[in-house]
């Protein structure tokens, strides 16, 4: 009865301490294959893109892998893969800092400048 | 930064329907009801293909064997993409397993229940995954960035997933005697638990409203099952079958299809492990995870002997 008093969502039914822990002996891996970034190219011409990440034991299997998970339906015709250790990132907090001041930089921008509309193509 | 503050700040990017990122400082409960749903979301899909990959060697032609390898292929890289948002979240992928196969976590109840004949795999692409994409449409809007991405990538696929299955059925609705009557029975089995699949009553859980106030879902649970009823009941039609519902009838006042009343004591017993196929799915989840242990160990020696070859 305890259980009504929970919401639950879609794809979210709880967590429970009854289950079929008396059929499983939890077992971890020694160590887990490494983490990859994936990133994918669509069409020639676009720059690649990322779309998420998979565990590979080298960067052969995780751009192999990364086609049976992401190419599918002809999502790409190339792929970089890219151990997840290996990017750096900026820190989120620092973006006010790091970003804001092209705010005041408004002559960074065509709109900035007053012409004469007899002036075409600039 | 005091924390109130840093809080409101969160509330207010979520109200502007800004998305949060890994990164992002988010509130503890934010980060850990979404690892839940999210993980339970991937066990779903990868428990998912157990039932359906049961029927892969059993289909009736191949052209029907390739459509049902492609979708459970598919449902794997569902789970895998959904793994792959969780993790930015800070939890392991060892670790999400580990709680799948210990029964701590969850997965989606429906795949507790067997695959008897053939038809059900039609009444899976229809009601199942008709049931997961109604659920699935909204939460490409969640706040939480890679869920995002990872569910609009999931609905672009779901689609064939569910006109599949309908033509299964019509296409036996169309049959033998015994055929339409295939059909039928897969219906009544799989409509209440399809149903079920939006989980509890609003008015069963009194308790918090948060993740609508994070925006991690949109919909409440019985909106979404009233808008899959009144659908599944119109599409019935075109098969001529019945759906296993007495009460169910278009209410004119209401504008929407009035049905009958929710086995929740089914619902509750299947969640906590007591469904027909409950320890068998766990079992052959389990049994591949440890079978394969030697496979994932062998792989990380070779690349690691590889590495010290490249080195010296
Ligand atoms: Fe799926
Ligand atoms: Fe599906």
């Amino acid at each position: 009865m305890k259980l009504y008093t929970n919401k639950f969502y879609y794809g979210d039914y709880g967590e429970s301490k009854h289950g079929a822990a008396d059929i499983s002996s939890p077992q971890t891996n020694k160590q887990e294959w490494p983490l990859w970034e994936i990133f994918i190219r669509s069409r020639q011409g676009l720059d690649h893109k990322h779309v998420g990440s998979l565990h590979a034991v080298d960067a052969a299997m995780a751009i192999e892998n990364a086609r049976d998970v992401y190419t599918r339906r002809m999502e790409g015709i190339s792929i970089w893969a890219v151990e997840s250790k290996h990017i750096h990132a900026s820190n989120p907090d620092d973006a006010a800092n790091l970003y804001e001041p092209s705010n005041d930089k408004v002559y960074r921008h065509p709109t900035f400048y007053n012409l004469p509309d007899a002036i075409k193509h600039m | 930064m005091n924390s109130m503050f840093w809080e409101e700040l969160f509330q207010q990017k979520i109200d502007n329907e800004i998305k949060i990122e890994p990164k992002d400082r988010m509130p503890e409960k934010y980060r850990q009801t979404l690892i839940r749903q999210i993980s339970q979301h991937a066990h779903s899909e990868i428990v998912g293909m157990l039932p359906e990959g049961n029927w892969i060697t059993r289909a009736p032609s191949l052209k029907r064997k390739a459509i049902l390898l492609a979708k459970v292929q598919d449902e794997a890289g569902h789970g895998l993409y959904l793994y792959s948002a969780a993790e930015t979240l800070g939890i392991s992928r060892d670790e999400m397993y580990n709680q799948l196969h210990t029964g701590k976590a969850k997965y989606s109840s429906i795949f507790n229940y067997p695959t008897l004949t053939w038809a059900d795999m039609g009444a899976i692409g229809w009601l199942v995954d008709g049931a997961a994409i109604m659920n699935q449409v909204p939460l490409c809007r969640t706040s939480y960035g890679p869920y995002a991405r990872a569910m609009v990538r999931i609905c672009k696929e779901e689609s064939f997933h569910q006109r599949q299955g309908f033509e299964i059925l019509l296409t036996l609705s169309k049959g033998t005697e015994a055929q339409k009557a295939m059909c039928q029975d897969a219906i009544d089995r799989w409509w209440w638990p399809s149903i079920m699949m939006f989980g509890p009553t609003d008015d069963a859980s009194p308790n918090t409203e948060q993740s609508m106030r994070w925006k991690i879902k949109r919909f409440s649970n019985d909106e979404l099952r009233q808008k899959f009823i009144n659908m599944i009941a119109e599409q019935v039609k075109i098969l001529g079958m019945t759906l296993p519902d007495p009460d169910l009838k278009w209410n004119e006042e209401r504008k929407q299809y009035d049905f009958g009343k929710i086995n929740w004591e089914e619902f509750w017993n299947v969640l906590a492990g007591n469904g027909p196929c409950n320890k068998q799915r766990l079992h052959a989840r389990i049994k591949a995870w440890e079978d394969g242990a030697w496979v994932r160990d062998a792989a990380l020696a070779y690349s690691e002997k590889k590495q010290t070859h490249k080195a010296a």
